[in-house]
């Protein structure tokens, strides 16, 4: 149940389509990037496969139509990891983490030690165990995203969807996310979806990358076809260099006009 | 424990709990215009030689006196914490909806219209305002469905403050054109605690025990809300469901005990934020302290409430907005703020 088959996906918010007759495939331990300028709708492609939105359309994860789908039976197959996730203060780490939880709980029920155990397992993976007590709002911007992950893993679902995850991160703690997410994918065989809107970390990570404009796909395909100067200024309407960083992808930099 | 920085209730917290409630239920029965020692009340309890009299009013007057006013206080700062944790709003009071003013309109026509009249052996007031706060609740809910789809907050809320409204308005018209009946409908919006024996007592004890025992096995559920609607949703949890259930199980409790005790305010909103102050924000902790600090500030509270002025007495809603209005400001100043 861990590739993911988008067919014929349209969104619409207040009859305006922002999604329109979407066709994608994701497969089982692949990283795509959704890129695209400001109002694409990545995030709505995201939200429709975690079924936060209605949809037109057909998504699968395996041959499971989502609709068909409970929410809780979803909930374990799909992982989402929002743009900015809501941290209510006073909550500590591992209280927020037990919340990922929840897909395997009935409906009245309490955590069991299993949970707590596989809790306290991934918040050692992440290195989070020494600040499991800490209140939320105590937390850098790096170590938010960490704990947010840790959420998301918590589901133990096979597929991570990503919205824009290293906004409002500096460089290193971009980096730091990414690296995160990758490494989890690789040990456990995640298939991973991610929003994405630093170019250059987007093709250094993704697979493949599928460049929305306007709710449309315009291109999907290996980072090296997508990233190209013309496209991007074409898209974004931007002033970029595409330079190449011998063998470690391309990095994308904007041009002063 | 495996886990470090899991939200349990603090022993020290429950046990202080449980000794406000002892407290406040002694006090209660204590302080009257008639002395009875405390020896006289413990014989009463455990059914040794007490005097008449003194058995007379500790059994028909006090004792049931005191249970109503935790039973009663006890659910409404159960009610106010739940609907806080449902509607993510702090000035969520178990009122939001309607309970209040339905509870006000249906006290004022069983009063105006029909004082004195009894169905099957029960004052007729009782039951209207139950089935007035019932009716109140229920519109806005469909209401706020029919507008919105229950997909937003705002949309129930908007719902019931517009028939929150709506059934002010008749009663206000009701209670103005029955000028014989204004005191008596005025009282009773203000909150008293009925006295005459345990048909009070009898009346709300299944529903607040059905409605605090919902809400307490929601603890969880009303946690995870904490993380807004789409994520909760992203979780497997249903949203509306947990919001249906436990809006219905808290406006049953607040209809029952509203039905006999009134209106009393602030209540459901003072007491749940001062634990979140004192003690922590988890519904784990929140709901059964509210629970326990709920039953015994009411009981002070009536207990002031019927000697300030004896042999009169003030309505308890004024007490619990006077006294409760200052605390609550003193431990909002001395703890943190953030924490709300």
């Amino acid at each position: 149940m861990s590739d993911v088959t988008l067919s014929g996906i349209s969104v619409s918010y207040d009859r305006v389509k922002v999604v329109e007759n979407l066709d994608m495939h994701v497969s089982s331990g692949e990283w795509l990037s959704l890129i695209g300028p400001n109002g694409a709708g990545k995030t709505t492609v995201l939200r429709a496969i975690a079924k936060l939105t209605p949809f037109e359309g057909d998504i699968r994860l395996g041959e499971q139509p989502v609709t068909q789908l409970g929410p809780r039976d979803l909930a374990r197959v799909v992982a989402m990891l929002p743009q900015e996730p809501q941290m209510p203060s006073g909550m500590t780490v591992s209280q927020y983490v037990l919340l990922g939880r929840s897909p395997h709980l009935g409906y009245l029920a309490r955590e069991s030690p299993r949970d707590h155990r596989i809790v306290a397992e991934i918040l050692r993976r992440l290195s989070l165990d020494a600040m499991a007590a800490r209140p939320l709002e105590h937390l850098s911007g790096g170590e938010r995203q960490r704990v947010a992950i840790a959420r998301a893993l918590a589901q133990q679902a096979p597929v991570l969807l990503i919205d824009e995850p290293t906004t409002s991160l500096d460089v290193g703690r971009q980096q730091e996310v990414l690296e995160l997410v990758d490494q989890l994918r690789a040990e456990d065989g995640l298939t991973v979806i991610a929003a994405m809107h630093e170019l250059t970390l987007a093709g250094q990570y993704a697979d493949r990358l599928a460049l929305l404009v306007a709710g449309r796909l315009v291109a999907i395909g290996p980072p090296a076809e997508i990233l190209t100067e013309p496209a991007i200024s074409e898209h974004y309407r931007a002033r970029v260099r595409v330079v190449p960083l011998n063998g470690a992808g391309n990095a994308v930099v904007p041009v002063r006009r | 424990m495996l886990l470090s920085g899991l939200p349990s209730l603090p022993w020290i917290w429950g046990a202080a709990g449980l000794l406000a409630v002892v407290a406040s239920a002694g006090i209660g029965v204590l302080v009257g215009p008639v002395h009875i020692s405390p020896g006289a009340v413990l014989q009463a309890l455990v059914g040794g030689a007490v005097d008449p009299g003194q058995a007379n009013i500790l059994w028909a007057l006090r004792f049931p006196r005191v249970v109503l006013g935790l039973l009663v206080g006890g659910m409404l700062a159960v009610a106010g914490a739940a609907y806080q944790g449902v509607f993510r709003n702090p000035l969520a009071d178990p009122y939001l909806l309607g309970a209040a003013a339905g509870a006000n309109l249906g006290a004022t026509l069983a009063i105006s219209v029909a004082p004195g009249t009894s169905v099957i052996g029960v004052n007729v007031v009782p039951l209207a305002a139950f089935a007035g706060a019932a009716a109140a609740v229920a519109g806005a809910y469909i209401l706020g469905r029919t507008v919105t789809g229950l997909r937003s907050n705002t949309g129930l809320i908007l719902a019931g403050v517009a028939i929150a409204a709506f059934f002010n308005s008749i009663q206000q018209f009701v209670q103005q054109s029955q000028t014989s009946s204004i005191r008596e409908v005025y009282s009773w919006i203000l909150g008293r605690l009925v006295t005459a024996g345990w048909d009070g007592v009898f009346l709300v004890l299944p529903y607040v025990v059905l409605s605090a025992g919902v809400i307490f096995l929601h603890r969880r559920l009303l946690d995870a809300l904490m993380i807004g609607e789409d994520e909760t949703t992203s979780l497997g949890i249903s949203v509306q469901r947990v919001r249906l259930i436990v809006v219905v199980a808290a406006t049953l409790g607040t209809a029952a005990v509203v039905a006999v005790g009134g209106t009393i305010a602030f209540v459901g909103i003072i007491v749940p934020h001062t634990v979140r102050l004192l003690v922590g924000r988890s519904y784990r902790v929140v709901v059964p302290l509210s629970l326990l600090f709920g039953a015994a500030f009411l009981v002070l509270a009536d207990t002031v409430a019927r000697t300030i002025v004896a042999p009169g007495e003030v309505p308890i809603g004024v007490i619990t907005a006077f006294v409760g209005a200052p605390f609550f400001i003193v431990v909002m100043r001395s703890s943190r703020a953030a924490a709300l």
